[in-house]
C-alpha cells in the first residue's frame, strides 16, 4: 500500500549568519501492506513528521521516490491526494468554525457532492463520538475532542490510507485508549493506518508492525513481536540477599547469558535466548555457590529494550 | 469548472464565517463615518468649497479608495492565522483548486469592501451628496479591482513571510508613501511639482482621480479610463503573479 525507496530531506536553517543543513530523512525505505496498522516509532526531531509531509504531497523530496496507494509520488500527487487522509501533528481545527461545517467543507473539497457530505459529516460525528457537540464552535472543545476532529475530518472522503502524526499526544489515559479503539475501527473498515508516536505502550498494543526512527534512518523494522525477540530472547531477574557481586560475577561467565545489568534495587537483568533454558542452569549455579535466591523472573524484553539495543539510548531519556 | 465550484465553496465559506463576526462590520463603517462627520467639515476652507455636498464630492471618492486599500492590504494577516491553525495544510492535503483557495478568500474581501463602500455613500447622500448611480457603478468597479489586487497580493506576500511579525512593517511601508501621494485625503492640486511627478507613478493616484471625475458627474473624463488601464493592467499583472507565489507556497 506504501512502497518507498531512499526518500531524503533536509532543511536549510538560519542560525545568525551560519547556514546549517539538518537532514531530516536520510533514505527512507518503507514498505506497508494493505490493512495494517503500520507504526511510526521514534524520539523528538527524528524526522517522522518530516516524512509523513512527504508521503502526504506536502513537501517535495530532496530524492527517492514512493507510490502510495498505487499513485506515484513524484509524478502523481494530484492522485496521492485523492486516495490518502493525513491528520497533522499540530491539529487542524478553525476556533470560529464547528465541527459539522468543517467535516461538510472537507468532503467537498474532495468533490463529494452536499446531500452526501452532509450524511457523511452526521455519519463521522456519530463514530467519534462528536454529536454532543457538533454544532458548537470548536475553541469550545477539550484537546482529546479536538483531536477526534481532527481524525474525522483526516478519514470524511474514505481514503485507501491514512497518516496519523502523533493522534494520541497530550490525552489523557482514557481518551488514548478511546482512540486506540478508534484506529482498530478504522483499520477494519479496510483502511491502511500509518501512525506516529512517542510511546512504546502504544505501538506494542496498536501497531501490527513498526519501524524505528532515529536522526532520519530507520534503524529497524517489524513485527513488535519479532523485533523483541531480535533483541535477545527473554530477560530473566533474579533477586538475591546481600550477594549481588558475587552473583554477578558467577553468572557473566556462563555462556547462555548475553548481557548482564545490575538494576537500582540491586536485582539483576539477564538477557538470555531461552528463559526455560536458562532458569534451571541459574538456579543450580546459585545454590552451588551458596547464594540465597529471594526472587525471580521471566518476561520478554519490552520495546524500550529494543530502542535500546538498536541506538545505544533510552527513548523516555531522548 | 472545478476551480469555479472550488472558488465558490471557498468564497461562500469565508463569508459564512465573516458574517458571524459583525465587529468587522462595525470597525469597516465607524471609521470612515468618523471621516465623514469630523474630517470633511475641515476641509471646507482647504478646499475653497462653501458646502457640505461639495467636499463629500472631493472627499468622498478619496476615502472611497483608502477603505479600497486599507481594507485589502492586510487581509494577509488573516491568512497567517489560518496558516498557524493548520487549516491551509488541511486544505493542501485534498485535491482542491489552490488557485480556488486564493481567488475564494480575495472575493470575500471585494465583497465586504463593497458592502462598506456602498453603506458609506448612501450616508453621504444622506448628508447631500449628490451623484449619479451610473457613476458610482463605475466608481465601484474599480475598487473592486483594486481590492481584488492588493488583497491577492497580501495572501501571496503572507504566504511567503508566515509572519505576522514580518508582515505588519512590510506593509506599513508600501502602504504609508502610496497612501500621502495618492491624493486621498486632499488632492494634490496644491502639491509641489516634484511631488505631482511621485504621484504619477502611483497607480492608486491615477484611480482617485478616476474616481473623482466619477463623482463629479464627469465619466467621459480621460482620467477615467485612464485609472482603467493603470489599475486594470496592475491588477492582471499582480493577481498572477501572487497566484503563482500562492500555487508554490501551498503546492
Ligand atoms: N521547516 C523546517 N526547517 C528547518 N528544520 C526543520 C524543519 N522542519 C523540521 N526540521 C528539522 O528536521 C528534523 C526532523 O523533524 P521532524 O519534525 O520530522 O521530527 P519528528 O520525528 O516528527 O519529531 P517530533 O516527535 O518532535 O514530532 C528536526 O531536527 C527538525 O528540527
Ligand atoms: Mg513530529
Amino acid at each position: 500500500m506504501i512502497e518507498t525507496k531512499g526518500l531524503r530531506k533536509s532543511y536549510r536553517s538560519r542560525a545568525g549568519r551560519e547556514t546549517k543543513v539538518v537532514e531530516a530523512v536520510r533514505g527512507v525505505d518503507l514498505s506497508v501492506k494493505e490493512g495494517e496498522i503500520y507504526g511510526f516509532l521514534g524520539p523528538n526531531g527524528a524526522g517522522k513528521t518530516t516524512t509523513l509531509r512527504m508521503l502526504a504531497t506536502l513537501i517535495t523530496p530532496d530524492g527517492g521516490e514512493a507510490v502510495i496507494a498505487g499513485a506515484d509520488l513524484l509524478k502523481n500527487p494530484g492522485e496521492v491526494r485523492r486516495r490518502i487522509g493525513y491528520v497533522a501533528q499540530g491539529g487542524s481545527t478553525w476556533d470560529e468554525s464547528t465541527a459539522r461545517e468543517e467535516l461538510v467543507l472537507q468532503a467537498r473539497f474532495y468533490g463529494i457532492h452536499k446531500a452526501e457530505a452532509l450524511q457523511r459529516a452526521t455519519k463521522a460525528l456519530d463514530a467519534f463520538q462528536l454529536t454532543e457537540y457538533a454544532d458548537r464552535k470548536t475553541k469550545t472543545y477539550s484537546g482529546g475532542q479536538r483531536r477526534r476532529v481532527d481524525i474525522a475530518l483526516g478519514i470524511i472522503h474514505g481514503p485507501k490510507v491514512v497518516f496519523l502524526d502523533e493522534p494520541t499526544t497530550g490525552l489523557d489515559p482514557q481518551s488514548r485508549a478511546h482512540m486506540w479503539v478508534e484506529v482498530r475501527r478504522l483499520r477494519d473498515e479496510g483502511m491502511t493506518v500509518f501512525i506516529t508516536t512517542h510511546y512504546l505502550d502504544e505501538a506494542d498494543a496498536l501497531c501490527d508492525r513498526i519501524a524505528i526512527m532515529d536522526h532520519g534512518e530507520i534503524v529497524t523494522e517489524g513485527t513488535v513481536d519479532d523485533l523483541k525477540r531480535e533483541v535477545a530472547g527473554d530477560v530473566v531477574t533474579v533477586g538475591v540477599n546481600g550477594a549481588g557481586t558475587k552473583a554477578t560475577e558467577l553468572l557473566r561467565t556462563q555462556e547462555y547469558v548475553r548481557k548482564i545489568e545490575e538494576n537500582d534495587d540491586h536485582s539483576l537483568r539477564l538477557y538470555v535466548d531461552e528463559g526455560a533454558v536458562a532458569i534451571p542452569h541459574i538456579l543450580r549455579v546459585l545454590d552451588t555457590a551458596g547464594v540465597e535466591l529471594k526472587q525471580m523472573e521471566l518476561h520478554r524484553p519490552s520495546l524500550d529494550d529494543v530502542f535500546l539495543t538498536k541506538t545505544g539510548r533510552s527513548l523516555r531519556e531522548s | 469548472m472545478k476551480f469555479l465550484r472550488d472558488t465558490w465553496l471557498v468564497f461562500s465559506r469565508q463569508m459564512q464565517l465573516m458574517l458571524r463576526q459583525p465587529v468587522w462590520l462595525i470597525v469597516g463603517v465607524v471609521q470612515p463615518l468618523f471621516y465623514l462627520l469630523l474630517f470633511a467639515p475641515l476641509l471646507k476652507p482647504a478646499l475653497g468649497v462653501q458646502t457640505n455636498a461639495e467636499a463629500y464630492k472631493l472627499f468622498v471618492p478619496g476615502l472611497l479608495v483608502l477603505l479600497a486599500m486599507f481594507g485589502s492590504l492586510f487581509t494577509g494577516f488573516g491568512l497567517i492565522a489560518e496558516l498557524r491553525a493548520g487549516v491551509i495544510e488541511r486544505s493542501r492535503v485534498t485535491p482542491v483548486s489552490r488557485l480556488a483557495l486564493l481567488v475564494g478568500r480575495s472575493l470575500r474581501d471585494v465583497v465586504s469592501l463593497l458592502f462598506q463602500a456602498a453603506l458609506i455613500v448612501v450616508i453621504a447622500v444622506g448628508f447631500g451628496l449628490s451623484v449619479g448611480l451610473l457613476d458610482v457603478l463605475a466608481a465601484f468597479a474599480l475598487m473592486a479591482i483594486i481590492s481584488l489586487m492588493l488583497s491577492a497580493f497580501s495572501y501571496a506576500i503572507s504566504l511567503k513571510l508566515r509572519s505576522e511579525d514580518a508582515l505588519a512593517p512590510l506593509l506599513n511601508t508600501i502602504s504609508q508613501p502610496l497612501l500621502l501621494t495618492a491624493g486621498i485625503l486632499l488632492p494634490l492640486t496644491f502639491a509641489p511639482t516634484w511631488l505631482k511627478r511621485v504621484a504619477d507613478w502611483n497607480p492608486f493616484s491615477w484611480a482617485t482621480d478616476g474616481v473623482r471625475a466619477l463623482f463629479a458627474g464627469d465619466p467621459g473624463a480621460d482620467s477615467v479610463w485612464q485609472a482603467a488601464v493603470v489599475v486594470g493592467g496592475l491588477t492582471l499583472i499582480t493577481v498572477v503573479w501572487a497566484s503563482r507565489a500562492f500555487a508554490k507556497g501551498v503546492r
